[in-house]
Order: structure tokens, then sequence, then C-alpha cells
């Protein structure tokens, strides 16, 4: 489906994003990657808390505000195609140590090299499979 | 303020700048991708909002040499690129690409869109999977 440009709370969620990051490094040195949170909190006693509470408030916050707004919930996605994906988000972030906060937001403002080197594979690999997908199998909507 | 608190209050700003984004949308995200078709760019600007407090913000911590609680920052980011990082990459790019989640914002549509729930568990699945195959860095 198509969607439209929106710059201004493109920025201004994305200076949001960057804000709860800082507060989080502030606050007790630790780097807002989801992948690393989510798994640590699943794996690891020490320090469960504080990511449970981290997760906790991001999927409360988001879901409050796309019902207040009454943003529409994609539906009719394949599942084979959902689990796929699904799995491979999955075992990359963990191989490759990180996602697009992570690696993205977080790595790239402490100026690290392979988190640059990491944007630039996960985002030059998703464009390559959103065109084979759409422009070339038109397997996907 | 405790840890918990602040990893709290940090949760809830990273889920409203999110929903706020749009990236909650993975419709938009798959669009971004789609350079050369319905190509809709709101992504860069998104990182772009989110790197122009980020970058200062870690400089200045950088400085300043500790968090506000007293633990150290993590040590300076190594500098080596390896086939791990970036094969582990471009594989979260293909999921990324195929379904339009990345870890956060399928988290953020968990009570939103009944698929999030799926994908999550699957996501699961695949570290599970991930922790089993690869030795520890």
């Amino acid at each position: 489906m198509a969607t439209d440009f929106t710059p201004v709370t493109g920025l201004l969620g994305g200076a949001l994003i960057g804000l709860a990051a800082v507060l989080l490094y502030a606050g007790s040195g630790r780097i807002a990657g989801i992948s690393g949170i989510l798994n640590a909190a699943l794996e690891q006693g020490d320090g469960r808390r504080w990511r449970l509470a981290f997760l906790f408030g991001l999927v409360v916050a988001a879901s409050a505000w796309l019902a207040f707004t009454g943003a529409p919930a994609r539906s009719g996605f394949p599942l084979p195609w959902l689990l796929a994906a699904g799995v491979l988000v999955g075992f990359g972030t963990r191989v490759g140590s990180g996602c697009t906060s992570g690696h993205g937001v977080c790595g790239l403002a402490r100026l690290s090299r392979r988190s640059l080197a990491a944007v630039l594979a996960f985002m030059a690999s998703g464009i390559a499979t959103v065109f084979v997908l759409r422009h070339v199998l038109g397997a996907l909507p | 303020m405790s840890r918990w608190a602040t990893a709290l209050l940090a949760g809830l700003l990273f889920g409203c700048g999110l929903a706020l984004s749009g990236m909650t949308d993975p419709d938009k995200v798959l669009n971004f991708l789609d350079v050369g078709g319905r190509w809709d760019p709101t992504l860069a600007l998104v990182l772009g909002g989110a790197l122009a407090i980020s970058l200062p913000g870690f400089a200045w911590l950088q400085r300043r040499g500790r968090a506000f609680d007293g633990s150290a920052l993590p040590p300076s980011p190594a500098a080596r690129v390896d086939a791990r990082l970036l094969g582990g990459s471009a594989l979260f790019g293909i999921g990324w690409g195929i379904a339009g989640y990345c870890p956060g914002p399928a988290l953020a549509n968990l009570a939103h869109a009944d698929e999030a729930l799926v994908f999550v568990l699957a996501l699961v699945a695949g570290s599970q999977l991930a922790r089993l195959a690869i030795r520890p860095a």
C-alpha cells in the first residue's frame, strides 16, 4: 500500500527516539538497542527489571498512541512470509549484534565503524529484498 | 531516579517516538526500502531526527565520562568489521524487507496488530536458533 511522506512527524518522532536513547545512556550507561535488551531480558536474571521496564514502557506508550489515533493495523499478511521474516530478524540481529536502534540510533551516535557497516548492510539487503519481492517476483504487495 | 524508572521513562519516550514517526506502520518501512517504486523517504528523517539528538547527547556523556548513576559508559566500540557482523546484518535486512518489521516496531505493535505477536514469537525463535548456532563473540 502507498504511504504519504510525513517529514515533520518523522523528524519529531525520530527526535523522541533519540531522546530516549540519550536518557537511557545518561541514566545508566546502557545502549537502547531493542534486540539486545529483549534477548537479555529473556536470558539474564541480572538487570532484568530495568530491561522489562523499558520494554513495558515502549509497548504501553506505542499501544496507547496507536489506539488513541485510531491508526489502521495491517492484516492478511501471508503467514509463511511473516514467520520467515521474524526468524530472519531474530537470527540476523543476534549474529550481527544489533538492529536499527542499537546500530542505527546508538551505534552511529557513538561513531562506531561497525555500526555504520551494519546499517549499510541491512539497508542494502532490505532494499534488495523489497526490490526482488515486489518488482521481480511480484510475490508481496 | 532509579535505574528501572529511568528505563521505563526511556521506553515510554521510545514508544511514543515510534508511533508518532509512523515507523509502527510496516508499509511505511517497506516503502522506504522500495527506492525504485513507491518510495516514502520518511524513515531517513526518523533516523536523522534521532541522530540530531543522540549524536550530541552521546558526545556530551562521553566527555562527562560516567552515567548519572555513576555507572561506567560502555568501552569504545571495536573497529573491526567482520563477516559475522555483515552476514548477520544482511540476514536481518532480508527479514526486515519481507515484513517491514524490525524489533522495536514489532514490539510496539503487540497490542495493535494481530500479526505482531506471531512475528515476535518467530523473532525470539530465530534469536534462540542463532544462540545455539554461534559461539559467543
